[in-house]
């Protein structure tokens, strides 16, 4: 009854009663798993976030934006900044020191306060996507030329980073700190406390997507994807939805940054790169693009296999996400779900009625 | 006076790397509609090309034919990358056609295997090529400006492949065919032109300048596995910048993007004048979307 509420999506009842499954498995995780286990969960849940906000643009309104690590990096450099500057107390964060930096830097300021960080977190990315959709949507730059905009911007701001080293720490970029609002970071009550806030976070950000999907916002979105000028031919302005879409993607890009700080504890600008922007597009294309939940297991799947891989055999991750790319372009294009949905009806029609369910899911 | 004519000079050579990166590329991009991300590694490919182009001579020729090597590895880088190219396009690029996106995409995890096989063969630190004795040295204007015959020869190279692409495209028969089929691909295969092979060829064309333009890297540093990553945003740039469907353009894009990149990196910062290029970019682009110059079409979705 809540779920179908708060996703306003009536939903069929056995669809309800698997997700009220996964959910209650998910809050029982941290019984049956290891501390560092729970924290590798919390990091690719914190990643899924980012993906939700990918799959709303790139899913429903076929935006390719390869800038999602820039997003991703203004999130985690405001928590971080926060984290770093109350790690320091009264005196300057060490890196700047060593730069030869006397006074804190104006725009520094803010992030001294918890809730200014945690705002600005999310508003700057979103601004910055705002203002990148609001001139180039506006100009119907479109497909190509606007994913190759979206990736230049990640080498600027990726530059602009690891040159201004006296603000921002350079290459080693910002790390040091180990407690948040007094709660050791490295404890495991405080390891378990944030997997619940990462999960919420990434409930909370599925919904607020799976809303706007459902909304007229979402239908406009979806439709201005499949043809863009009939949709302006029926009087809507295709770039301001499209605009939204984008700001509030950049802004779930930016939450998913300042968990995943709070949970790795540093956050450079090779995590920002050109190379982590790419790769979270992958996590939706194996996913399954165009649905929020396959994007959720995209990020996760992914994530745990790049973990695994790169335990094992750390020169073979690249090897195995190039080959994956070529895959899931050529073979899968709908992802994991469109496979599984797939399967499920040519199950459902050899058996009669198996999983009608899965079918409404596509 | 002085500074200034070395700021044109170092313009013009960043320019023609560009150019040589973006020919490639966007002959690809408006002919067939990919977007080819593997275009850096196809350069990589070129610039591996020559070391090992430069190894069997050292190895197996007289050490007074030594100097030659140089041609001879810019026809070998050409022939290297082509047929990767043309390979690549027969595998996997023919399934792509008029997804750019999807393109873009594999491209990408292509050029990824292509640069961790490269680390497993050549290993992941750079390599050194030495370059030929006679590109040692440089043309001295007055005691104070300098011009190393090395950029003036990749210029001069540039020019070489412009031309040649130019007549390539605009006086021969297989060029008509391709640009017919850029135009409009249905009606070109309508008319009897086998669009199958001009893709194949056209993309084979623009992998083979991206081997040559890997052969002219050599000789500013020492080449690595990612050595075409460094460019192919920046190339990719020029493409956006100069529109789609003509040799001018491409040409036009370059030659902004090079010389504002240098005159913004002389006055401020390196870092600050990749953010001046990049804004004037997207300003530019309010103006005109599709790029400087753009086939008019009447298509519309």
């Amino acid at each position: 009854m809540v779920l179908k509420w708060l996703t306003g999506n009536p939903g069929s009842r056995s669809k309800r009663m698997m997700w009220s499954v996964v959910l209650l498995l998910m809050c029982m995780a941290p019984l049956f798993t290891t501390p560092f286990r729970l924290g590798l969960l919390t990091k690719f849940l914190a990643l899924a976030i980012l993906a939700v906000g990918l799959d709303l643009i790139w899913g429903y309104g076929g935006i390719l934006s390869l800038g999602h690590g820039v997003f991703f990096g203004l999130g985690a450099y405001a928590m971080a900044m926060y984290l770093k500057l109350d790690a320091s107390g009264a005196s300057l964060p060490d890196f700047m020191g060593w730069s030869g930096v006397t006074a804190l830097p104006w725009f520094w300021e803010p992030f001294r306060s918890f809730p200014a960080a945690l705002l600005l977190g999310m508003l700057l990315p979103a601004l910055l996507a705002l203002i990148l959709g609001f001139f180039t949507f506006r100009n119907r730059i479109v497909g190509v030329y606007f994913t190759i905009l979206t990736q230049a911007l990640v080498m600027i701001v990726v530059t602009l980073f690891v040159g201004k080293q006296e603000w921002t720490g350079g290459t080693n970029g910002l790390t040091g700190y180990n407690s948040i609002l007094g709660f050791n970071l490295n404890a495991p009550s405080t390891k378990i406390g944030l997997y619940f806030i990462t999960l919420a976070a990434l409930a909370g950000a599925y919904i607020l997507c799976r809303r706007i999907v459902n909304s007229r916002v979402g239908q406009v979105l979806e439709a201005s994807r499949d043809g863009e000028n009939r949709v302006r031919f029926l009087g809507f302005d295709p770039s301001r939805y499209k605009t939204f879409a984008f700001a509030v993607s950049g802004g779930l890009a930016g939450l998913a940054g300042m968990l995943f700080v709070l949970q790795v504890g540093i956050i450079s600008p090779s995590m920002m790169g050109i190379v982590p922007s790419i790769e979270m597009v992958l996590w939706v294309a194996l996913g399954g693009r165009g649905t929020l939940i396959g994007a959720i297991i995209g990020a996760v799947l992914l994530n745990a296999a790049k973990t695994g891989i790169s335990e094992a055999y750390p020169e073979g991750w690249l090897l195995v996400l190039g080959a994956l790319f070529v895959i899931v372009v050529v073979l899968m294009p709908k992802g994991l779900t469109g496979l599984w949905s797939k399967v499920a009806s040519s199950l459902s029609r050899r058996g009669g009625t198996v999983h009608a369910a899965v079918r409404e899911e596509s | 006076m002085e500074m200034t004519i070395l700021q044109v000079f170092n313009g013009l050579s960043v320019s023609s790397i560009l150019l040589l990166i973006a020919l490639g590329l966007a002959v690809t991009f408006g002919l067939m509609n990919v977007i080819n991300m593997a275009h850096g590694e196809l350069i990589m490919i070129g610039a591996y090309s020559t070391y090992v182009t430069q190894g069997l001579f050292t190895a197996y020729m007289p050490k007074s034919w030594f100097d030659t090597y140089f041609i001879a590895a810019l026809l070998v880088s050409f022939l290297v990358a082509a047929a990767v190219g043309w390979l690549l396009e027969m595998v996997l690029i023919r399934h792509l056609y008029g997804r750019p996106l999807d393109s873009l995409l594999a491209t990408w995890g292509v050029g990824m295997m292509l640069q961790q096989i490269a680390r497993f063969i050549f290993g992941a630190p750079n390599v050194a090529v030495t370059s030929p004795s006679w590109l040692n040295g440089g043309l001295a204007i007055t005691s104070s400006i300098v011009l190393p015959y090395k950029r003036l020869f990749i210029i001069v190279l540039v020019a070489v492949v412009l031309t040649a692409m130019y007549l390539y495209i605009y006086r021969t028969v297989q060029g008509r065919r391709m640009r017919a089929v850029m135009q409009n691909r249905s009606m070109a295969g309508c008319l009897g032109i086998s669009t199958r092979r001009v893709d194949g060829l056209t993309f084979a064309i623009g992998s083979g300048i991206a081997g040559i333009a890997g052969c002219a890297l050599t000789l500013l540093g020492p080449i690595g596995p990612s050595i075409g990553t460094y460019y192919i945003v920046d190339a990719f740039m020029v493409v956006v910048l100069g529109g789609v469907g003509k040799l001018i353009g491409t040409v036009a894009g370059a030659l902004g993007i090079g010389v504002f990149n240098t005159l913004f990196e002389t006055y401020t910062s390196a870092s600050i004048g990749k953010v001046l290029v990049f804004a004037c970019i997207v300003a530019f682009m309010q103006w005109k979307p599709r790029g400087l110059v753009a086939l008019r079409t009447r298509s519309l979705d």
